[in-house]
């Protein structure tokens, strides 16, 4: 009788196989306190050195859109209209989810490598734990953006509360590209250096600083091209919520749910493969 | 192996592990010459090549070789932890490992990664809380819980980790190195308390350098070299053929 048969007669099973989706599912909901917990550390940790403390979570913010505020709004302000310094301070502060979760979701697994050596737990968590800690801190800046914006003259009114199904997109959006990048890095490690790169690209190019319908007029089917781009139209939708900017497509919305469920999807379903792989190296 | 009646808890079926390690600067290769003796890149360390055994419950199974001989490979092989890159390895239930490589977030306090650390092991936050104050007595670092770990010498890490790990019941338990990181007093009480654990738990895995230790827990010895299974038997013949060997 050779060894597999011995084990299979005795009801062994093959220690880190990957679980069954189901299983591995109920898995990391049992973990979800471990996921929420993680996130609040970690942001609390963040700023423990710092003579500020958790004050800095609320002034960072601040200060960013202070300075595009005045390089744009201000210094170039004639030139560019007077909603464009609210354009700017919702484009920055939504795009910093995207790519903060792009970002750290990369280094989610590569960067605990002995949580993940040490403790068996469904490895799905790390990246989830990170797209957690990047929603808490963009719910404190969306306060930011939020009186900055009453403050130049935006008043909260019904269209505001779209805000709520239109995060809950753009999270689960970002959940997807952060579980992808988690596993990315664990094959390339050089990405973790190139994804900043890609993720600043991204920021020029997503319409979260210049009207892109506005830079590229004379190229029209590259305008027709960004009703495809999800962060674009998520910062397209939120503009005109909270601006009573133009409208925008409504379909926009069809488009952008489609795109969250694909990302959640291939995000999961990427991440969930290696499952067996990650801590190896 | 007498296989009759007795319970296989862990199959270890011919297990190879393979590491691709990024050799950082000259990595000296003594079969190449000249420029090419200094090369650079990936490195691949083939650190078990090809081990197997059967655990049977009730069984405590010391580990012996000489520093990387593959002994904490093979035991995080059988926890799942190093996927192996051929041959298997089946068990029972997911094994626990007690090691020395448990450090959680450096940065958060002792009381925080007491927190993690059983959250992740898969304990309910209210569990936890009870477990806390057991936890902090067992590692004697009251004084110290809410100090970054990173702050923590070398054997305060090592009893907190080990406090963390053993607070669960485990099936079978796996042991590297943990014995030896504490001070003596601190030796005494993990025995005990792994003697504790092994008594409700089917087999154990103790990793040592100490034949000592070994002798007085363990009534079956792998000895391993260079990732190869050298002997495997009863505790006194393995331990006097290794000591014999150096």
């Amino acid at each position: 009788m050779n060894l597999t048969e011995l084990a299979e007669q005795n009801g062994l099973h093959r220690v880190g196989a990957r679980p069954g989706l189901w299983s591995y599912l109920k898995q990391t909901w049992a973990r979800r306190d471990f996921i929420t917990t993680m996130a609040a550390y970690r942001m609390s940790v963040q700023n423990q050195q710092s003579r500020l403390g958790g004050v800095w979570l609320v002034l960072k913010p601040t200060l960013n859109a202070l300075i595009y505020g005045l390089i744009f709004g201000v210094l170039q302000g004639s030139s560019l209209g007077p909603g464009y310094a609210a354009f700017v301070v919702i484009g920055v502060f939504l795009f910093e989810f995207f790519s903060s979760c792009f970002v750290q979701g990369a280094k989610a697994i590569t960067g605990n490598r002995p949580l993940v050596q040490s403790l068996a737990f469904p490895r799905i968590s790390l990246p989830l734990a990170v797209v957690v800690e990047q929603f808490y801190s963009l719910m404190l800046s969306m306060v930011v953006m939020f009186a900055i914006l009453i403050m130049m003259g935006h008043f909260p009114n019904w269209k505001w509360l779209l805000m709520i199904p239109l995060v809950v997109l753009y999270t689960l959006f970002n959940t997807g590209v952060a579980m992808f990048t988690a596993r990315l890095t664990v094959h390339f490690r050089d990405l973790t250096q190139i994804l900043p790169f890609v993720s600043r690209l991204m920021f020029y190019t997503s319409g979260a600083l210049f009207d892109v319908t506005r830079i590229f007029a004379t190229y029209p089917w590259l305008v027709q091209l960004y009703d495809w781009h999800p962060v674009y139209q998520t910062l397209v939708i939120a503009r005109s919520l909270l601006m009573s900017d133009a409208a925008y497509n409504p379909l926009f919305w069809v488009y952008l749910s489609a795109w969250a469920v694909f990302a959640l999807v291939v995000g999961f379903a990427f991440f969930w493969v290696a499952e067996e792989r990650y801590g190896r190296e | 192996m007498d296989g009759s009646d007795r319970r296989p808890v862990v199959v270890v079926d011919d297990v190879h592990v393979e590491y691709k390690v990024y050799a950082s600067g000259k990595a000296v290769n003594p079969n190449a010459k000249g420029l090419r003796r200094a090369t650079r890149g990936i490195r691949s360390v083939h650190a078990l090549k090809g081990v197997s055994f059967v655990a049977y419950a009730n069984e405590s199974i010391g580990v012996i070789g000489s520093n990387g001989s593959g002994k904490s490979t093979l035991m995080r092989a059988l926890v799942g932890l190093t996927p192996p890159s051929a041959g298997a390895v089946y068990a029972t239930s997911r094994p626990n490992l007690l090691g020395v490589g448990a450090a959680l977030l450096p940065d958060l306090s002792g009381e925080r990664n007491i927190v993690l650390g059983g959250l992740a092991l898969g304990f309910q936050k209210s569990e936890i809380t009870a477990l806390r104050d057991q936890i902090v007595e067992f590692a004697e670092l009251a004084e110290f819980i809410d100090l970054p770990m990173r702050t923590y010498s070398s054997g305060m890490q090592a009893r907190l980790k080990f406090a963390i790990a053993a607070s669960q019941q485990h099936d079978i338990l796996i042991v590297d190195e943990a014995l030896a990181v504490g001070d003596k007093r601190f030796q005494a009480r993990s025995e005990g308390r792994i003697r504790q654990i092994r008594d409700n738990a089917g087999t154990v895995f103790l990793v040592s350098h100490s034949m000592a230790s070994i002798r007085d827990t363990c009534d079956r010895v792998l000895w391993l070299n260079k990732g190869e299974l050298v002997m495997d038997g009863p505790t006194e013949d393995v331990v006097a053929a290794y000591l014999a060997s150096r």
